[in-house]
């Protein structure tokens, strides 16, 4: 097993080195000097030059990236150009919306999607099972922004029984924070775990035509047994193959939904950053969620050598 | 000669009938003709012109003179979405091609070489995964600035590990076979076979997920439309509309109910499509998505 796993962890490592050139080159191709941003149009050609110096844009190519590279590494991500403030902080304010969004929409969407998978597989070909399937197929058709408009006139214009957009703040209380985080989390949870209890049920349909299945039902293991200890765990590698593809999904969608709803998050950030071009910040939050979506694709990897223990024999 | 040996007993009168039998793939395959029967249409003809202002006529209910109402501009919101159907099909077509011109070819060479070829090829989509087509998105608009094109480019990128993925694991089960054994005793070379042999052999695979992909790239350009990467004003798209009756949800709410309709029942008939696709072609193959 630790072999796999340490052939998981280089590559994952090297993919972030890999991204990390990807972005870095990005930045360097884009047209606009970030010194003379900074200064402004009347300063002198020679302050220009002084402050390029200051911020090492004339070192080596080579140098500036490893200097960069070395920075995200210690989260020290530069300074802000419109904010001047280090990035860092504005990460951090705006991560403590957005991180417990997508983390929310994740949990609520496994918790929809397994028992459904599950119902549906037992219930193959039935009423119940069309049903259910034929909503999910719809699910996976609806636009998550869409969703959440539709939620924000039924629940907070209608019904009132949330507020439509804005965040209060964690500093105002967890509940009322919570609840304007509800909405969101739903417009982004349903049409994943549309996609999800349709790849659970399939997965487990497939397990429940094996034999060791037929041999649990044959020697007298109840149903219920049968279903969500035996087939469910075997069926897991699929499921957490599309939960890690789906954590990548959920975080581009935190960025659109962020806008539907006005929450201070990563995604209002990263818009707001792009038409005021601070281009040090823009390029910060897209190196921070490539590397969340490879450090989850890692920890699939890994949660799939504990679901399934050949994984842990193989060299 | 094409050597299909896939699928001996299948006929085209077979495939046909299994095609006729099939609920979900008759579907998708009319509401799929449907949306592109509007989208040709709106060239020659639609209800009103989506390029005049009609101030007067701003933000009327449903009627019977603008079955889906109007916009903040006096626009007739009907009309919009059959321009705007040109739009997310024409970038969601552009992107699958992109996707399956480059990624075929790439996911082809990476099972033929197999070795190191194949081992780097899996290492750069796992980099292109690392980045959500979103975020490819806003990278290219910080340098080129939001438009259609980028959006496709954007798109088009997301698309080609996932055509690579595919090709490859499709070719590498039919790179063992007897019949592949046999043309290369007959002294034919590696992108010959590929041409001839591998990729007749999964082309069904490619059509199931193209479709697949045309699907999520619908979805994807109206997100990007909708937060403003997409397509720019005054050219009507379906996340643009959506954008701007987010304001209006009180006091039009027709604005976002109509383009959002449009766009579920686009991407369900596609996905519906691909379904039923697949359960004709290979029956074996287990639905994914």
């Amino acid at each position: 097993m630790t072999a796999y796993l340490l052939k998981r962890l280089i590559i994952a490592v090297l993919t972030l080195v890999l991204a990390s050139m990807v972005v870095f080159a990005v930045m360097e191709i884009l047209p606009g000097d970030p010194a003379r941003l900074m200064l402004g149009l009347n300063a002198s050609a020679d302050q220009v030059e002084m402050l390029r110096d200051q911020m090492g844009l004339n070192a080596p190519l080579v140098l500036r990236y490893l200097h960069w590279a070395g920075g995200l590494l210690s989260l020290d991500f530069g300074r802000s150009y419109t904010y001047s403030v280090p990035v860092i902080d504005l990460v951090r304010e705006r991560i403590a919306v957005s991180l417990p969004l997508a983390l929310i929409a994740l949990a609520l969407s496994t918790v929809i999607a397994i028992p459904v998978g599950v119902f549906s597989a037992s219930r193959q070909g039935r009423a119940g099972d069309t049903l259910v399937m034929g909503a999910a197929q719809l699910g996976v058709a609806v636009p998550n922004f869409w969703f959440a408009l539709m939620l924000i006139y039924l629940f907070a214009v209608w019904l009132r029984l949330v507020p439509a957009g804005g965040f209060p703040g964690w500093g105002a209380g967890i509940w009322p924070a919570l609840k304007s985080l509800i909405l969101p989390a739903v417009a982004l949870a349903l049409p994943q775990a549309a996609i999800l209890a349709r790849v659970a049920r399939s997965a487990l349909i497939e397990v429940l035509n094996e034999d060791y299945i037929r041999t649990a039902r044959a020697k007298g293991l109840p149903h219920r047994a049968v279903l969500w200890r035996h087939a469910l765990r075997n069926a897991m590698i699929p499921v957490l193959t599309i939960l890690g593809l789906q954590f990548a999904f959920l975080l581009a969608g935190t960025i659109i939904i962020e806008n539907v709803f006005y929450l201070p998050g990563l995604g209002r950030l990263i818009f707001q950053a792009i038409t005021q071009r601070d281009l040090i910040v823009v390029e910060s939050i897209v190196m921070l969620l490539v590397a969340a979506v490879i450090l989850i694709n890692l920890l699939v990897d890994f949660s799939y050598a504990i679901v399934d223990p050949r994984l842990r024999g193989r060299q | 000669m094409t050597m299909r040996v896939d699928l001996p007993e299948e006929t085209l009168e077979g495939v046909l009938a299994k095609a006729l039998g099939n609920r979900s793939f008759l579907i998708g395959l009319v509401v799929t003709l449907l949306i592109v029967a509007v989208a040709l249409v709106s060239f020659v003809w639609t209800p009103y012109d989506v390029t005049k202002l009609v101030i007067a006529d701003k933000t009327q209910a449903p009627s019977w003179t603008h079955l889906f109402g109007t916009d903040h501009f006096g626009r007739d919101i009907l009309s919009m979405i059959m321009v705007g159907a040109r739009n997310s099909i024409a970038v969601a077509l552009v992107a699958v091609g992109i996707g399956m011109g480059i990624g075929v070819p790439l996911g082809a060479f990476a099972a033929a070489r197999g070795g190191l070829a194949d081992e780097a090829l899996m290492r750069v989509n796992d980099l292109i995964f690392a980045f959500p087509a979103l975020l490819s998105a806003i990278m290219i608009t910080a340098i080129f600035g939001p438009g259609a094109v980028n959006a496709i480019i954007a798109i088009g990128i997301f698309n080609i590990p996932v055509f690579a993925r595919v090709t490859r694991a499709g070719a590498l089960a039919i790179w063992p076979r007897e019949f592949i054994l046999a043309a290369r005793a007959a002294g034919k070379g590696m992108t010959r076979i590929t041409v001839e042999h591998i990729l007749p052999n999964i082309a069904t695979l490619l059509l199931v997920q193209g479709t697949i992909q045309f699907a999520l790239g619908i979805l994807a350009e109206a997100g990007l439309s909708y937060v403003g990467l997409g397509a720019q004003p005054p050219m009507p798209s379906w996340g643009r509309m959506l954008f701007d009756a987010q304001t209006r949800m009180v006091t039009a709410p027709w604005m976002a109910i109509f383009p959002g309709m449009a766009i579920v029942i686009t991407v369900l008939g596609l996905n519906l499509l691909g379904d039923g696709l697949a359960d004709i072609l290979d029956p074996k193959s287990r639905r994914r998505r």
